[in-house]
């Protein structure tokens, strides 16, 4: 498996080597970080590419790196069946703009989980064409997966909804 | 009589201008659920219905949000895996398992062969139970009440031998950081055997009225479907992708614990509509008491050994050490308050769930806490294509195929 990755991390540096900031394969997992500004095309390609063809994004999800800059790391887990390897690919998004692009153009399935991260991190992704909470109501304040979020905050009471 | 007659008169008289005139009608919205009675789970759809058939269905998710995740970077490592019990719990086990695998790799731990039989072992019980589940309350909902009871007996009889297994039926809390719980009671094998048997029969029975049952094989067959290239694109996995006829079980394609060693078939459909991923599912039924016949067999042949991996971080002394020599005391009382230090890093590792790649993303600071648990879950994402699934389908095609994308609460919503 390792061999399958570091293969993709090669192919991609050298096709995308100016989006890309950073490689690695700790543990076995291969990893890429991008620039936020070309992730869309970064995942197209990873998806597109005759040689990757990572066809199946198995995961968004991102992490708080409350004190470092830029803050928010969004994190994808992409799978090609046609291949049987996995690649993970990264970009920070800094707190004062938590933006990056939708990749729901690339596969429809980023669309629920790309609700997920902005529900829970606050993290907007542009062009999504639906982006509401999902696991929580619209009424809720703040975004508790935040490491500043405490965890015994109380939300204040909602009435019933029609 | 007369007026009778004058009426239907005027009703010919003007059925041209009827139909040439559009009838008045417009899309009716319905609500269905967050609790109701032909779903098992909390979510709610609502469906924009013509006539009787669906336009469009908007799925609202979240009802049973407890902050899995949130919850996880307040304990210690130790204190996650029993919130993994209750992400799907009609199978812990796979869920326990699927955490514990990736904070090993974080912590680079080999676990004895004696424990991945161990896990192999648990982890199947968990599948088959959920898939006697799933196809049972299936049943149950398309108002089959008899292959409903036979396929939650089949399930008592699973759930005994995991409290046979673990002290436990339901939330099992079996797989720990570098190990099991405790290693297999002498008792089980006969257990097992007399079990399985049991459930064989009950599989058979259920085969018989279901199966062929031309009242289940019209609500299911052509509903429900989901092309291969959907589910790709869609990232659905599990039963409802092999339905599809893509053979991606992370069982064969990236075997961990000793699945490489194991002999087992990947069962796969053709169309991927409903009736597909039941037969998919009772397949998988059959594959899960195959794997587990042979890991009760190579736990027999293997004879005494340990189950927990021998690394000071994460091992726990034994309870007459603990009570008679105070090194071990304390390491006991540091494993409990503080837990192990989980070497800085990020790891992703995924298992063949009951529902699809359960995946677990972990990132540590260094620290006993841990900075990130991230569950994949397969349910909520496997949700996510049902309106493409039943659009153009009658309304009462949602239960069919609901009941067989099971969505688990638990694990959905986290």
């Amino acid at each position: 498996m390792e061999d399958f990755g570091s293969t993709a991390l090669r192919r991609l540096l050298e096709v995308h080597g100016s989006s890309v900031r950073h490689t690695h394969a700790n543990l076995g997992d291969a990893t890429v970080v991008v620039d936020p500004t070309h992730i869309v095309e970064v995942l197209r390609f990873l998806r597109d590419d005759g040689e990757l063809e990572f066809e199946m994004l198995m995961d968004v999800t991102a992490v708080d790196y409350v004190e470092e800059e830029p803050r928010f790391e969004v994190v994808y887990h992409l799978y090609s069946l046609a291949r049987n390897h996995r690649v993970r690919v990264k970009a920070r998004v800094p707190e004062a703009s938590p933006v990056i692009d939708s990749a729901v153009d690339i596969w429809p399935s980023a669309n629920w989980m790309e609700r997920e991260v902005f529900d829970l991190y606050g993290v907007r992704f542009e062009g999504h064409p639906d982006l509401r909470r999902i696991l929580l109501y619209d009424e809720f304040e703040g975004h508790p997966l935040r490491k500043d979020y405490p965890k015994e905050r109380r939300q204040p009471l909602v009435g019933p909804r029609n | 009589m007369v007026e009778d007659i004058r009426l239907t008169q005027r009703r010919t008289d003007t059925t041209e201008d009827d139909s040439e005139r559009d009838l008045h009608t417009e899309h009716q919205i319905l609500n269905m659920g967050p609790s109701h009675p032909a779903t098992h789970g909390t979510v709610k759809f609502l469906i924009e219905l013509d006539g009787e058939s669906i336009v469009d269905l908007d799925i609202q998710v979240g009802y049973l949000h407890r902050g899995f995740e949130k919850e996880c970077e307040s304990g210690t490592w130790y204190q996650a895996i029993p919130y993994t019990d209750r992400l799907n719990y009609n199978s812990a086990i796979l869920a326990n398992l699927g955490y514990c695998l990736a904070v090993e790799k974080l912590l680079d731990l080999e676990t004895p062969e004696r424990c991945q039989w161990l896990r192999v072992l648990g982890g199947e019980l968990s599948r088959l139970g959920d898939h006697l589940t799933r196809c049972g309350a299936a049943c149950l909902e398309m108002q089959a009440m008899t292959p409903f009871l036979y396929g939650i007996q089949a399930r008592e009889l699973c759930w005994d031998l995991q409290e046979e297994l673990c002290g436990a039926r339901v939330t099992s809390n079996y797989v720990r950081i570098g190990g099991v719980k405790h290693d297999l009671p002498p008792s089980f094998p006969a257990l097992y055997r007399e079990n399985a048997a049991r459930i064989r029969t009950l599989l058979a029975d259920f085969d018989d009225v279901v199966t062929s049952n031309r009242i289940f094989v019209d609500r299911v067959r052509g509903t429900g479907i989901l092309s291969k290239e959907d589910c790709i694109r869609y990232s659905v996995t599990g039963p409802l992708l092999r339905a599809a006829g893509v053979p991606y079980d992370i069982r064969k394609a990236e075997p961990y614990l000793v699945y490489d060693q194991i002999d087992f078939d990947v069962p796969i459909g053709e169309v991927g509509d409903n009736y597909d991923r039941y037969l998919v599912c009772v397949e998988e039924m059959h594959q899960s008491l195959k794997i587990a016949d042979q890991c009760v067999e190579k736990l027999e042949a293997l004879g005494p050994g340990p189950v927990n991996v021998d690394d000071p971080r994460v091992r726990w002394p034994a309870k007459n050490r603990v009570f008679n020599r105070m090194e071990e005391l304390i390491q006991q009382f540091k494993s409990v308050t503080e837990g192990p230090r989980v070497p800085a890093g990020e790891a992703y590792t995924a298992v063949e769930s009951a529902n699809g790649e359960l995946g677990f993303y972990v990132v540590s600071d260094g620290s006993a806490v841990p900075y990130k648990v991230r569950c994949r879950p397969p349910s909520f994402i496997n949700l996510q294509p049902m309106p493409k699934m039943v659009k153009g389908d009658l309304l009462a095609d949602i239960i069919p195929t609901f009941d067989f994308i099971n969505m688990i609460g638990g694990e959905c919503d986290r």
